[in-house]
């Protein structure tokens, strides 16, 4: 009996004091989300998906979202309104993430409107750590298999990796948010989301990588392709779910581009993070080496370190295996993909 | 609500007394002297401490200072609930531990090739990440001032460092399985230190349904920094 009271009036304080800071609310009719079931606001917002169990909640962010000032873009509290979740929250938009549901729209159903930059923030950092550490363990396994490769912990990685993440969760979204806004004209039902959530949902879907990467440990290269594949579809399949209620409106031409761009670009990125693992111990080294001691191109021919699983051989940079073939996405090595092989073929000039 | 359940009429309780109600009583006559000294003990104290570390040697300054840095290490070192590393924050423990950390990592000026971390790497990586961790919890919502939480973050790499130590001298002796076995525990041992030590002073600062958010990327940044001695190879 006592439990329940202080339930009861747990939820009065909490009602109250939601109306002394939003005075206004009760006066205010938005987008008509204040009607007393809600089912209105349902309807109208998201064509009619979602179950009477977003009533509740949208009454509530509506509640929360109308009145809230929006401090200017030089105050600290405008920064923090973004960090605004709670460690549940971010678990369960991982959470959402992960498992992609057709008619669940991330946006609406995970981030209620209140996108966070916790999230993508930190998601970016670790797998952009998480990839140059694995990356490096790849090196020592290599090592231990042979040998004669030398061993460095190539700490550039973290800096390349870093940067090529951070770029895609930040531009390729503002491509996108700038690309749905212009097309705003031709869809009448759903708005486009904000650059924040559009953010987000970039974002959190990266976050099937970081396992990834970590699995890609293991040497098998069907596993490795399988699990490379299977983190590809998640991870799409959460982006083209999000932004399918978006883009259906457009015509098919349209939506069927979008998509497909949306995809082909993270295809990329996972070949990118995958690419260092397969490609490395071939060629990474020589290539390195010829191209940034193009005057000494002699150290190719030092050691057995081009090919160690085929013993010595002369001057050949590369090998123009499957792999190779996957150096030009590499974010990793810097090199071109013609002039340095030449230069290590002819040897000193 | 105490008070409301407390009867009125309790005997025990006696109405105080008006001040300087015995004054009454006292008659001053002419012979009781009335004089002494006013002064202000305060003010001649500052002025003389004012003075004093001005003119003090600079033997004593530094010394001064290296036991004030010398007593944060060993409140890092047995971590206990104490607020001394939050008070009386300062900023050189951190720089002589990012200082000492980032020479002994640093890989040779020879070798350009993929080689470990160089010194500004490392100084990057250690102040940019205190910085970020600590703007993370500031935004989050944590009562935590800026320099507090960087001295304390950077107190707390000192485990690490001792760590580095270590795996230098374990370094020496012949590479082997056993070699790294050892580095690997000592490292690990050492990472888990500095988790719990920071964890100690910064958990309390946050709001308990963001505790989690905020050690996160702690963990992430000391684990990167074990990550770069475990690696360190001599050249």
């Amino acid at each position: 009996m006592a439990a329940a009271d202080e339930l009861a009036f747990h939820e009065f304080e909490e009602a109250s004091s939601l109306l002394a800071e939003t005075p206004d609310a009760a006066t205010t009719s938005g987008r008509g989300q204040l009607a007393p079931q809600g089912h209105v606001a349902v309807e109208v917002d998201s064509g009619g998906i979602y179950g009477s169990e977003e009533a509740e909640e949208s009454d509530k962010t509506a509640l929360l979202q109308e009145e809230k000032q929006q401090p200017g873009f030089w105050t600290f509290s405008y920064y923090q309104s973004f960090f605004d979740v709670d460690t549940s929250q971010v678990l369960d938009r991982i959470r959402g993430s992960l498992l992609p549901r057709p008619g669940h729209n991330f946006v609406r159903h995970h981030l209620r409107n209140r996108p966070d930059l916790y999230g993508p923030f930190w998601i970016c950092a670790t797998l952009a750590f998480v990839l140059a550490i694995t990356g490096n363990l790849t090196l020592v396994l290599a090592q231990r298999r042979d040998p004669s490769i030398h061993y460095s912990p190539q700490f550039h990685k973290v800096t390349v990796a870093g940067v090529t993440i951070y770029c895609y969760v930040w531009l390729v979204p503002l491509a996108l948010w700038g690309f749905l806004r212009w097309r705003k004209g031709v869809r009448e039902r759903m708005g486009p989301y904000t650059f924040l959530e559009t953010v987000c949902i970039y974002g959190y879907s990266l976050f099937v990588f970081i396992p990834t990467v970590v699995l890609w440990l293991i040497p098998v290269p069907w596993l490795q392709w399988l699990f490379g594949v299977m983190a590809l579809v998640l991870s799409a399949a959460s982006l083209v779910f999000t932004l399918w209620p978006v883009v259906r409106e457009d015509t098919r031409l349209v939506a069927a581009v979008l998509l497909s761009t949306v995809v082909l670009l993270h295809a990329l990125l996972a070949v990118g993070c995958k690419g260092p693992r397969s490609s490395f111990i071939s060629s990474s080294r020589c290539l390195w080496s010829t191209w940034h001691r193009r005057p000494r191109p002699r150290l190719c021919l030092q050691t057995s370190c081009c090919h160690p699983r085929r013993g010595l051989r002369p001057l050949r940079a590369a090998e123009p295996t499957g792999k190779g073939l996957l150096l030009p996405f590499l974010p990793v090595s810097r090199s071109p993909r013609a002039a340095p092989r030449s230069l290590s073929l002819s040897g000193p000039t | 609500m105490a008070k409301a359940a407390e009867s009125p009429g309790d005997p025990g309780t006696t109405t105080p007394r008006p001040l300087f109600a015995g004054l009454s009583d006292i008659s001053i006559s002419q012979d009781i002297p009335v004089e002494g000294e006013i002064t202000i003990p305060m003010r001649s104290q500052i002025r003389e401490f004012d003075s004093s570390t001005l003119n003090e040697s600079v033997q004593n300054t530094i010394m001064r200072d290296l036991k004030a840095v010398g007593k944060k290490f060993m409140h890092v070192l047995y971590p206990r609930k104490s607020n001394t590393l939050l008070r009386d924050w300062d900023l050189w423990g951190p720089l002589i531990l990012c200082v000492t950390l980032a020479l002994m990592l640093q890989s040779s000026v020879d070798s350009e090739k993929d080689g470990g971390p160089q010194f500004a790497e490392v100084f990057v990586i250690v102040w940019f990440g205190a910085v970020t961790i600590t703007l993370n919890s500031k935004l989050l919502g944590g009562n935590i001032s800026f320099f507090q939480s960087l001295c304390v973050l950077g107190y707390c790499i000192l485990p690490l460092t001792v760590a580095m130590l270590v795996c230098r001298l374990v370094l020496l002796a012949e590479p082997g399985p056993v070699n790294f076995m050892v580095r690997l525990f000592v490292v690990i041992v050492m990472f888990a230190w500095s988790i719990v030590a920071s964890t100690a002073f910064l958990a309390d600062s946050q709001p308990p349904n963001r505790k989690a958010l905020a050690i996160y990327p702690i963990f992430l940044f000391y684990f990167v920094i074990s990550w770069m001695i475990l690696t360190f190879t001599p050249q």
